[in-house]
C-alpha cells in the first residue's frame, strides 16, 4: 500500500468547501513584501536619526527656534551636506509613510475595487510630493529676479 | 440503613465539620450567549440565562448546565474538556480562551459574562464556526516530519539542545484562540494566521526535518508573516502560553537569514 502525500495548495485536500473569500491567490510570489518589511525597520531607525538632527540643528543651534526665517532655510539649501540631508529625509520619510498607509489599506480596505483605488490615490499623492520637492531641494532660487526686478532679500547680493 | 440504598460513596463516615461537596461557595451568574441559528434568522441574538454555579466551575460546566437542563439547541463544540483537545475556543468576555480552562470564579461574576464563537471564522451554529479556512493553513505549511535521508533502523536522535529549539511551537493544540484573535485575520481571513505560522515554526527549527526552506518560501508569501502587525494578540490568546509573535518574528529572521 502506498501513501500518497498531495502537494500543499492543490486545494483537493480536506473537503475542499473553503469559503471564497478565504481562498489565497496562487500567484505574487517574489520578496516585495520582505523587502517593504525590512525597508520599514531600517527607514526607520535612519529617520529617527536624520529627524531629531534637523530638528537640533533648526531649533537648539545658535539663535534657536528665533533664527528660522527664508534667509535660514535659503542658507541651508546652499550647501549640498544639507541638500543631501533634506532629499534623504523627504525620500525616506514619503516612502516610509506611504509604505506604512500602503499596509492599512491592505489591512482594512475589504473590498478589491476600494483598496485598488485608494492605493491610486495614495501613490499619485506620494509621487507628486517627492517630485515636487526633489524639484524645490535642487531648483530653489533665494534670489529670483522677476521681470528685470530684483525680490527683495537682503542676504541676496546686489544685482 | 436500608437494603435498597445504593452502595455508598464512601464507607468512612465523615463529620461535619470537614465538609465536603457542600462546602464549595456557589454564587448566581448571568452567561450571555451568542445565539445563531441560519434557519431560524440570520442575525445572531444574544440569550441571557441566570445560573447557580460552584466556585469549581468554569465557563464550560455553564454551557453544559444550559445545555443538559435549560435548552438543548444551545450548539457548542468541547471534547476532552480538559484543555488539550482544543475543541472549545471562543470569545469570553472580548477575550479568546478555551471554556475548559475558564473558571468562572476569575471572571467578573457581577456583570454579566458574555460567550461569542471565535471571530474572523464563518459561524455555522451558536459557538460553532467553520474551521475549515483555519485547517487549509495548517496544511499548507506541510505540519509533518520530511526528511530526504535514509530512513534509519532506530528513532531519529536529537541533542536536547536541538529539541529545545523547538519545544515552545510543539504546544499548539490547534484550537483557532491566536488565528481568531488576530485583527489582520478578521479583515479578510487570506493570512496564513498565527496557527500555522507556530506550526510551520516547529518544523523549520527541527534538526531532523529537511524541508525548512519549502516551509520558508510558503509563508514568505505576500499572505504570509509579512502581514503579522506585531499586536500580541495571539500570544495573549495562547491558552497554552505559546510566544506566538516571537515564533512569527523567528520565521521573519529566517526567511530574511536566507535570502539576504
Amino acid at each position: 500500500m502506498s501513501t500518497d502525500i498531495q502537494t500543499p495548495r492543490s486545494g483537493k485536500i480536506g473537503s475542499g468547501k473553503i469559503a471564497p473569500q478565504y481562498r489565497r491567490g496562487t500567484g505574487s510570489k517574489g520578496n516585495f513584501e520582505m523587502f517593504a518589511w525590512l525597508f520599514m525597520r531600517l527607514s526607520g531607525v535612519v529617520l529617527v536619526v536624520l529627524i531629531f538632527g534637523h530638528l537640533f540643528v533648526n531649533l537648539m543651534v545658535g539663535e534657536g527656534i528665533h533664527g528660522i526665517d527664508f534667509g535660514f532655510v535659503a542658507g541651508k539649501w546652499a550647501d549640498p551636506f544639507w541638500q543631501f540631508w533634506d532629499l534623504a529625509m523627504l525620500w525616506l520619510a514619503m516612502l516610509h509613510g506611504t509604505n506604512g498607509v500602503r499596509t492599512i489599506i491592505n489591512d482594512y480596505a475589504e473590498k478589491d475595487a476600494t483598496r485598488l483605488w485608494l492605493k491610486v490615490v495614495l501613490y499619485a499623492a506620494t509621487v507628486v510630493i517627492v517630485v515636487l520637492g526633489t524639484l524645490v531641494i535642487f531648483t530653489f532660487n533665494p534670489c529670483p529676479v522677476v521681470n528685470g526686478v530684483q525680490l527683495p532679500g537682503g542676504f541676496c547680493p546686489a544685482p | 440503613m436500608s437494603a435498597e440504598l445504593a452502595e455508598p460513596a464512601s464507607k468512612i463516615e465523615l463529620p461535619a465539620h470537614i465538609g465536603g461537596g457542600g462546602e464549595i461557595p456557589t454564587f448566581n451568574i448571568t452567561l450571555r450567549v451568542r445565539r445563531y441559528n441560519p434557519e431560524v434568522s440570520e442575525e445572531p441574538v444574544w440569550e441571557d440565562h441566570q445560573l447557580t454555579m460552584y466556585g469549581t466551575d468554569r465557563v464550560l460546566d455553564a454551557l453544559h448546565k444550559i445545555k443538559w437542563e435549560i435548552d438543548g439547541s444551545l450548539s457548542f463544540r468541547r471534547s476532552c474538556a480538559h484543555g488539550v483537545c482544543g475543541s472549545d475556543a471562543m470569545r469570553i468576555n472580548g477575550r479568546n480562551r478555551l471554556a475548559c480552562k475558564t473558571l468562572l470564579k476569575d471572571l467578573d461574576t457581577s456583570k454579566p459574562i458574555t460567550v461569542e464563537p471565535i471571530k474572523g471564522l464563518p459561524v455555522e451554529k451558536d459557538l460553532i464556526v467553520d474551521m475549515e479556512p483555519f485547517f487549509q493553513s495548517f496544511r499548507e505549511v506541510m505540519p509533518f516530519l520530511i526528511n530526504k535521508g535514509h530512513e534509519p533502523t532506530k528513532e531519529r536522535l536529537q541533542s536536547v539542545e536541538d529539541r529545545e529549539r523547538f519545544d515552545d511551537t510543539t504546544k499548539c493544540i490547534l484550537c483557532a484562540a491566536c488565528t481568531s484573535s488576530c485583527p489582520v485575520f478578521w479583515t479578510d481571513g487570506q493570512y496564513f494566521g498565527p496557527a500555522a505560522i507556530v506550526n510551520a515554526h516547529r518544523f523549520i527549527f527541527d534538526s531532523r526535518d529537511d524541508a525548512g526552506d519549502m516551509r520558508l518560501e510558503i509563508l514568505n508569501d505576500k499572505e504570509g508573516v509579512w502581514r503579522c502587525r506585531t499586536t500580541f494578540n495571539c500570544s495573549e490568546a495562547c491558552p497554552r502560553g505559546i510566544q506566538v509573535t516571537q515564533a512569527i518574528a523567528e520565521v521573519k529572521q529566517a526567511i530574511l537569514a536566507r535570502k539576504i
